[in-house]
């Protein structure tokens, strides 16, 4: 499968090197036309404001908010999550806004609240969490599925084609996300 | 225990900067300025009371900046807010770390505190990005526990020359380690003289155990853009952004020739009418050379 990873700023070569661990091909998107031809694709962690802005400076937001809504599967991790909130508790960013969730940025603090934990995710157990300057998700729609939560807040929820999640799968050994939503998801 | 504690710690720091790769760290010195930064694109800011091209200006001792000052910019904008201190000074950082600053610079850019020892940056639980000139001075900062490594160049310059002579150095010497033999290694780590694991990972991986950004002269897109394709992963722009005409539009397009850095038609798009670039100065024609600071 092709799978795209948005390349405008942040950690996309982790995701990359994950969607080829797992045998399948990774594109790096950053521009329109790299959005052609691709079975699912990966927001990525970095800073949700440079992604937000560079989306739009390249004329990419209305076009991929178009393929989400169509149904192109999506893995959003972190300032990902953030670029697919429809409503921003504490901010207000012109992205994409496809997945009906409201999310906290910097939900936890600065950098020195930054912490690693392990959890359920759906039905897998044990699963790695890193949470980096990390949001969290406050309220979800009517057909958004709960897949994890860490002291009562939702850290990764799902929407039809959307996943997104507060922490990174990128940034461990553990392939289990990634596999999940190219098997379960992007079939 | 202490040390899981602490590598969960390392782990953490080092994926911050993960998440700033692709991205432009600029120096300000006020709200304003860090607004402005942040609405252009940058990834993060350092906080400083006077940007290199200042300093030298000035010259005298240069510290690390008022914590009010930095406060101010840590309320003024949501993207990570980094703040220098000096060489070896573990004092500043303490205060640093006290404030909640996201990344601390331990930076030649201000006067050295310590001509011997740089911090033990292990004992902290702030990340730390430190400048190097080669892959020896890396290795070195990686093994005190930098998260972070950035090229010196020669900040306060506009010119790019010394960033580009420290990051293809620090490329060459890692092309030459990884395909060296294992009994090779262990003689190059002495050579080098830092520890023989970390020189193991390059020789596997072909690259640092961490982020590795440029930094010291970028003035223009294509300068930012040079600096990537010769193997950056994000740049730091001091004085080139504030000491320039437009500031915002440069910004804005310093960003952009960072993440398409292999685009040279949109880079010559964003290079147009960007008004005056900071006035550049010759390493040859300044007194104080700041990459010799902390070896």
């Amino acid at each position: 499968m092709r799978i795209g990873v948005l390349a405008v700023q942040g950690a996309f070569v982790e995701h990359a090197e994950m969607i080829e661990k797992l045998g399948h091909e990774a594109v790096e998107i950053r521009k329109p036309s790299h959005l052609s031809n691709i079975e699912g694709i990966i927001l990525p962690g970095g800073e949700s404001t440079v992604q937000t802005c560079l989306l739009n400076r390249l004329h990419m937001t209305e076009i991929l908010q178009e393929k989400i809504q169509m149904g192109l599967p999506v893995l959003a991790t972190c300032s990902g999550l953030i670029l697919l909130a429809e409503k921003l508790d504490n901010d207000n960013l012109d992205s994409l806004k496809t997945m009906p969730v409201s999310v906290k940025r910097n939900a936890y603090g600065r950098q020195v609240a930054s912490f690693v934990t392990s959890g359920n995710f759906s039905d897998m157990e044990d699963v790695p969490m890193v949470f980096i300057r990390a949001p969290y998700i406050t309220e979800v729609g009517s057909e958004t599925e709960v897949l994890a939560e860490y002291k009562g807040n939702v850290v990764a929820a799902k929407y039809k084609n959307q996943l997104g999640l507060s922490f990174h799968p990128e940034l461990t050994e553990d392939t289990r996300i990634h596999r999940y939503f190219v098997d379960e998801m992007c079939k | 225990m202490k040390t899981e504690k602490n590598n969960e710690q390392y782990k953490l720091n080092k994926g911050l900067a993960q998440m700033l790769k692709g991205g432009v760290i600029m120096d300000v010195t006020n709200p304003e300025q860090a607004q402005i930064a942040q609405e252009a694109g940058a990834c993060a800011v350092m906080a400083l009371e006077r940007i290199p091209a200042d300093i030298r200006a000035a010259g005298g001792v240069s510290r690390m900046s008022d914590p009010q000052m930095i406060k101010e910019i840590q309320e003024a904008v949501t993207i990570p807010v980094m703040a220098k201190c000096r060489i070896g000074h573990f004092v500043e950082a303490q205060v640093l770390q006290a404030i909640e600053i996201d990344y601390i610079d331990e930076s030649e850019v201000l006067s050295p505190a310590d001509d011997i020892y740089h911090i033990d940056k292990t004992s902290f639980k702030i990340p730390f990005v430190c400048g190097a000139r080669d892959l020896g001075e890396a290795l070195r900062r990686i093994n005190e526990g930098a998260a972070m490594i950035r090229t010196k160049g020669e900040p306060g310059t506009g010119d790019v020359v010394q960033a580009v002579r420290h990051m293809r150095k620090m490329q060459s010497q890692m092309r030459q380690v990884k395909a060296m033999a294992k009994d090779e290694l262990f003689e190059a780590a002495k050579q080098l003289g830092v520890p023989y694991n970390l020189l193991e990972y390059v020789s596997e991986n072909g690259k640092l155990p961490v982020v590795n950004f440029a930094a010291g002269g970028i003035a223009t897109p294509a300068d930012a853009a040079l600096m990537m394709q010769l193997g950056a992963e994000g740049v730091f722009v001091g004085s080139g952004i504030f000491k320039s005409g437009n500031p915002k539009k440069r910004a804005m397009a310093i960003v952009e020739a960072v993440t398409n850095f292999t685009d040279a038609t949109l880079i010559a798009e964003l290079s147009k009418g960007l008004g005056e670039a900071m006035v550049g100065i010759n390493p040859s024609e300044i007194k104080v050379i700041m990459e010799e600071r902390g070896q």
